[in-house]
């Protein structure tokens, strides 16, 4: 019976590392300029974490099928310094490990939070709310009116809560369902949560950011091939969480242009 | 005496039949809904999140907190007498929401206390109506596509904003009224209160975005009376 379960946690082990080593599922294609960093810690992460994994389950099925049949009164053979060494031994491993991947991955990590972007970047303002993301652009005076969230009104289409009336920069504030920009541009992104949490996951762009109410939070990055690509709130934020998504149309300054002015008409 | 009370008796059920059946029934009071002003531009909807609404509005929907016709004219206000008609029982047919491209069919919808109020969801997309009642009591129902509609009931008078909580675009108006005397005004802002009782009378006109006007009317025998109401429109 013993046997069976060494047997069993091979075969379960080797199955699980299949489809992983034979890329079956693999990440739609990068289009970003930092991309490369996370796929390249991403894989060194798997690999890592993927030896560990198959080294602990075969090493575990090698002890029960050697030492299954022991008897109660047989001699049984102690890690050195007993079971105080066996666990600072684990834990230097594990934490030198966890520690490694921390230090190599603070490169990828730091190229889109730890840098700060462009002074020339593009800044567009994204309010994620249940169920929808809704998107801001400064217009031509290059600057976002406040925010008023007591007046917002989804009746109205007023998303998120400017005051034409009385606040001059929000005027030309142009307010979109779908995020559009240039390629090759940087763009500030700059987040907030109207109501839960969401996230903004764009897997096309590698960047998976978590929207936290109360906090205004910012990423930079810049894309570098035209299409569209889904942006998905992967954060359970509600019954509509399903349905919550928009799309990130990347475009040629041309039309990059021209569709702000289309959306400025629209307002 | 047999033949005389055989005439009365002809009478008798000629006289029901008429006062029952197409008799003048009173007055009636009419008019036109207009603004004054600028109202607001009503904005686009993009509907991009959700594909299979998005593809019922080749040109997208606008929404409709201040709908207007031509000559100044003001939609979607009920208009309903307030003061001076008895409570009515509720009408035996149900009042309908219909939910459909993502939209509320029709935008205002007026309804006696306590009359059915049968909710529809003709998307491929799951719905939750939620009305923001403060008088009545506040509900939400989600309504997955393809079910069954479902009836509910407001037991007291109110007007409530609607919302969906999936699509937040979605919005309408239930108007919540003592008596069957309304109307909601038309395409060129016009209305009509039939079959009225002399008597006198207080109308009020309500806009889900200008709020309410009201107005006295003495209605005497069969006569017609115009009264018309004019909002103050608002650009922002």
């Amino acid at each position: 019976m013993a046997k069976l379960l060494a047997l069993t946690i091979i075969v379960i082990a080797i199955a699980s590392a299949v489809p992983v080593v034979m890329h079956t599922w693999v990440a739609p294609a990068d289009v970003s300029t930092h991309g490369r960093l996370i796929d390249e810690q991403m894989s060194e992460t798997m690999i890592e974490a993927g030896v560990s994994f198959l080294a602990a389950q075969i090493i575990l099925a090698i002890f029960i099928w050697k030492f299954s049949s022991l008897r109660s009164d047989g001699k049984m053979r102690t890690f050195p310094g007993g079971a105080k060494g066996l666990v600072i031994a684990a834990i230097v491993l594990v934490g030198a490990e966890v520690l490694a991947l921390g230090v190599f991955g603070v490169k990828a990590w730091a190229t889109v939070y730890f840098t700060p972007p462009s002074a020339d970047a593009i800044p567009v303002q994204c309010q994620a709310g249940q169920f929808a993301f809704y998107f801001r652009y400064p217009g031509p005076d290059g600057k976002f009116g406040p925010l008023h969230p007591e007046m917002i009104n989804e009746a109205n289409q007023n998303l998120f809560g400017l005051d034409p009336e009385h606040d001059p920069d929000s005027r030309d504030d142009i307010v979109t369902a779908e995020m559009a920009i240039p390629v090759n541009k940087e763009i500030h992104l700059l987040m907030h949560a109207k109501d839960v949490s969401h996230s903004f996951y764009v897997p096309a762009l590698r960047i998976h950011q978590d929207f936290v109410p109360g906090l205004d939070l910012s990423l930079h990055f810049t894309a570098t091939k035209i299409g569209k690509y889904e942006i998905v709130c992967s954060q359970l934020c509600g019954l509509g969480h399903y349905s919550m998504r928009a799309y990130l149309n990347v475009m040629s300054r041309e039309d990059f242009d021209d569709w702000l002015k289309k959306q400025a008409a629209l307002q | 005496m047999r033949t005389k009370l055989g005439y009365a008796a002809a009478l008798a059920v000629l006289g029901a039949t008429t006062i029952a059946f197409g008799g003048p029934s009173g007055g009636s009071i009419s008019g036109k809904v207009t603004y004054e002003g600028t109202p607001a531009r009503q904005k686009p909807i993009d509907m991009s999140k959700e594909p299979a609404c998005a593809k019922e509005h080749p040109t997208p929907i606008t929404t409709e907190t201040v709908v207007t016709g031509p000559g100044n004219a003001l939609l979607n206000v009920v208009v309903y007498i307030s003061a001076g008609a008895p409570d009515d029982p509720p009408p035996a047919q149900p009042a309908t929401v219909d939910q459909k491209g993502c939209q509320y069919l029709p935008h205002v919808i007026p309804m006696v206390v306590n009359q059915e109020l049968k909710v529809v969801n003709d998307d491929p997309t799951s719905h939750n109506i939620h009305p923001l009642a403060k008088i009545n009591n506040e509900w939400n129902k989600s309504q997955p596509p393809r079910t069954p509609p479902f009836i509910e009931k407001f037991a007291k008078p109110e007007f409530i904003p609607v919302k969906c909580n999936i699509h937040p675009w979605m919005h309408s108006s239930f108007a919540v009224l003592k008596n069957s005397h309304y109307a909601v005004s038309s395409g060129d802002g016009g209305f009509s209160l039939p079959n009225l009782p002399p008597g006198k009378y207080t109308i009020t006109a309500w806009h889900e975005s200008y709020g309410d006007q009201t107005q006295d009317v003495t209605i005497s025998g069969n006569e017609t009376k115009t009264v018309n109401f004019v909002f103050k429109a608002k650009p922002y």
